[in-house]
């Protein structure tokens, strides 16, 4: 990064930085980066002076590439950049550049949602939130930027067809599995019985695929809710895996207990014998959590 | 600097307070400048952290009051520091040293509940964080955590907040930041804390988010924050707290547990790490003493699962601990 625009007399010359002030009991000397420390000392001036110029923008610009947390400096630029009715399209650009190194950063997203907001414009949004997240797929800010992005511009279109492209990649990524969710429930009068069985179907494949994967056993649950459908439906498809799936033992004592409480011993049978093999072999560090449900599943229905 | 390679079995008080109180004096440091927006929460955390260890009196007290006061706004709220812009995190943390200290009197009370009144967006029950508009969970968790403390709930639309918290609520029986976003232990904790702080827990399904829950344990005993994700000593306090608000703490394995938050302990320098071999910093030390103290390490105070502070400063606040289902 490169400061030295503030050493120089020509552009601050009128301006008297401010020095930090270290609250009570200030330890000297100070050493910490003179560049960093002068950019913030005329940042202070010119709040001070509620200054909106293009030098104030550009101090905002170094100031927040070397700190992009700096949640005051956020703040103040957005008051310069309407002010001074800048040009928003490129302000995406500068969050663009940012974000590169710092896709994890809060007030960068929310930056950006505002600018764009403002803008009307959502036609470089995907494609810039598909850069985020093909570095990292999981990348928290990116989805839920996004699902305000499909909601205030009813973008729904490219959304499936990007999961898939996801899914394929890494069928065990939860964010993309709760971006399915979101995007093929978000219109509450499209859920029918066809698109309920075509996740199904949808997830049964994905599970087959690759066992001891969660996400998809709880996006199954989701779609399950949508519909008037019942687990035990499902009792055949978990029984492909047993004992080397622990989702779908858990789901087959899901079932069976749901059998039990209207009277099969049987089931009651069943589903005792699966929360102890959990428990004392295939899921042992949560050996509390399945003896909990075999002793609701054992105790007599009140 | 560097984090050591050998590890230990117990939890190093002595070294951990003595990092703590580093930590002010790290002032010739790029590092110590550009973490100044959240020097308020850094003091929470390192208090905290030295007051479930029996070490308050670490830092100063008066300066520590002195400090806090100094980050208030004439509109109530605090800022992260001196000269940055109120928020309503840090003024959460601001209520929360205040509390520690015993020294809420410090400080204008009703500007603050004026403050933090002010976030709620009345159509949604929403909470922003400042007046530049983000919403998210973790600031319906702020405002009534802050509020309750301040026995000033009576401020806000209580209903309309827990309703939308619960569109925050996920087919998984997790929460997430916003109506729609993934589950995310972080978030849980705060929607769970804040449906404990008003009574509305009932709206939860704690068995299916119970098991969401200890489902984030890994084989190495380590928790993480969503599936697939990398445990994080951070998450023994997100996840645990919210177990123990439902009533579920017993389904994590403690023993695994223990060993992974100690073995992330940086045995030369003190503080401990997102994970074993990290270097250490002070979030991670608080929720790694946080989440021991949850689960009865010897030695240290009981933490209170809702508001994360120790159990002490709650019953002395005379609240009710309103979180048993």
């Amino acid at each position: 990064m490169t400061l030295s625009p503030y050493d120089l007399k020509s552009n601050y010359g009128d301006v008297t930085p401010i020095d930090q002030d270290d609250g009570p009991s200030p330890i000297a000397p100070i050493a910490y980066s003179t560049e960093y420390s002068t950019a913030m000392a005329y940042f202070r001036a010119l709040v001070r002076n509620n200054e909106k110029s293009k030098r104030a923008l550009d101090l905002t610009s170094d100031i927040i590439k070397h700190n992009p947390a700096h949640y005051t400096v956020w703040n103040y630029r957005q008051q310069i950049l309407f002010t001074l009715d800048e040009n928003l399209t490129k302000e995406l650009e500068f969050v663009k550049g940012l974000a590169r190194d710092n896709p994890k950063n809060y007030q960068l997203w929310h930056h950006r949602q505002v600018i764009v907001e403002k803008l009307s414009d959502s036609s470089k949004e995907l494609e810039f939130i598909n850069e985020v997240l093909d570095d990292d797929a999981k990348n928290y800010h990116a989805w839920s930027y996004r699902q305000w992005i499909n909601t205030h511009f009813n973008l729904w279109d490219d959304e499936l067809p990007f999961i898939d492209t996801l899914l394929k990649d890494d069928v065990r990524n939860n964010s993309a599995w709760n971006h399915r969710h979101f995007v093929v429930f978000h219109d509450l009068d499209a859920i029918d019985e066809s698109l309920i069985q075509s996740e199904i179907n949808y997830t049964k494949e994905k599970i087959r695929q690759t066992p001891n994967n969660i996400s998809p056993w709880n996006y199954l649950r989701g779609v399950l809710e949508k519909s008037s459908r019942d687990i035990q439906e499902l009792e055949s498809f978990c029984k492909e895996f047993t004992d080397n799936d622990i989702n779908s033992m858990g789901w087959l004592v899901d079932i069976y207990e749901n059998r039990a409480k209207n009277g099969d011993d049987q089931a009651k049978e069943d589903a005792i014998k699966i929360c102890e093999s959990l428990a004392n072999k295939y899921d042992t560090i949560r050996k509390a959590y399945w003896e909990y449900r075999k002793d609701e599943i054992a105790a007599p229905s009140s | 600097m560097s984090s050591s390679t050998t590890t230990s079995n117990v939890l190093l008080i002595d070294l951990h307070v003595k990092y703590i109180q580093s930590l002010d004096k790290k002032r010739d440091t790029l590092e110590y400048w550009i973490t100044e927006h959240l020097r308020l929460a850094g003091v929470y955390w390192g208090l905290t952290a030295l007051d479930l260890m029996n070490h308050v009196d670490a830092l100063d007290r008066d300066d520590v009051i002195a400090y806090v006061k100094s980050c208030q706004w004439p509109n109530g709220g605090f800022s992260g520091h001196v000269n940055h812009d109120p928020h309503l995190l840090y003024t959460l943390y601001a209520v929360q040293i205040l509390l520690i200290e015993d020294a809420i009197d410090a400080v204008d009370v009703d500007k603050i509940v004026e403050y933090v009144s002010d976030l709620q967006d009345k159509e949604t029950g929403a909470f922003k964080g400042d007046e530049w508009g983000e919403i998210d969970t973790r600031f319906s968790y702020s405002a009534l955590s802050c509020l309750s403390l301040l026995k000033r709930l009576d401020a806000i639309d209580v209903p309309k907040a827990v309703e939308f918290i619960m569109k925050c609520k996920n087919f998984d029986g997790g929460f997430g930041s916003t109506p729609g976003a993934e589950s995310h232990a972080g978030q849980i904790f705060c929607c769970v804390g804040a449906l404990a702080i008003v009574n509305s827990l009932h709206l939860v399904d704690g068995d299916l988010l119970g098991w969401w829950l200890c489902e984030r344990q890994l084989k190495n005993g380590g928790l993480n924050g969503r599936p697939q994700k990398l445990e994080d000593v951070c998450y023994s306090w997100w996840v645990l707290s919210a177990l123990s608000i439902l009533g579920k703490l017993h389904w994590i394995n403690k023993e695994k547990l223990f060993e992974f938050v100690l073995s992330a302990q940086d045995t030369e320098s003190g503080g401990i790490a997102d994970r074993p071999g990290d270097m250490a910093d002070v979030f991670h030390t608080v929720f790694g003493v946080a989440g021991l103290s949850l689960l009865g390490y010897p030695g240290l105070k009981l933490v209170d699962p809702v508001y994360c502070l120790p159990k002490h400063v709650i019953q002395r606040r005379g609240l009710a601990e309103r979180y048993k289902v």
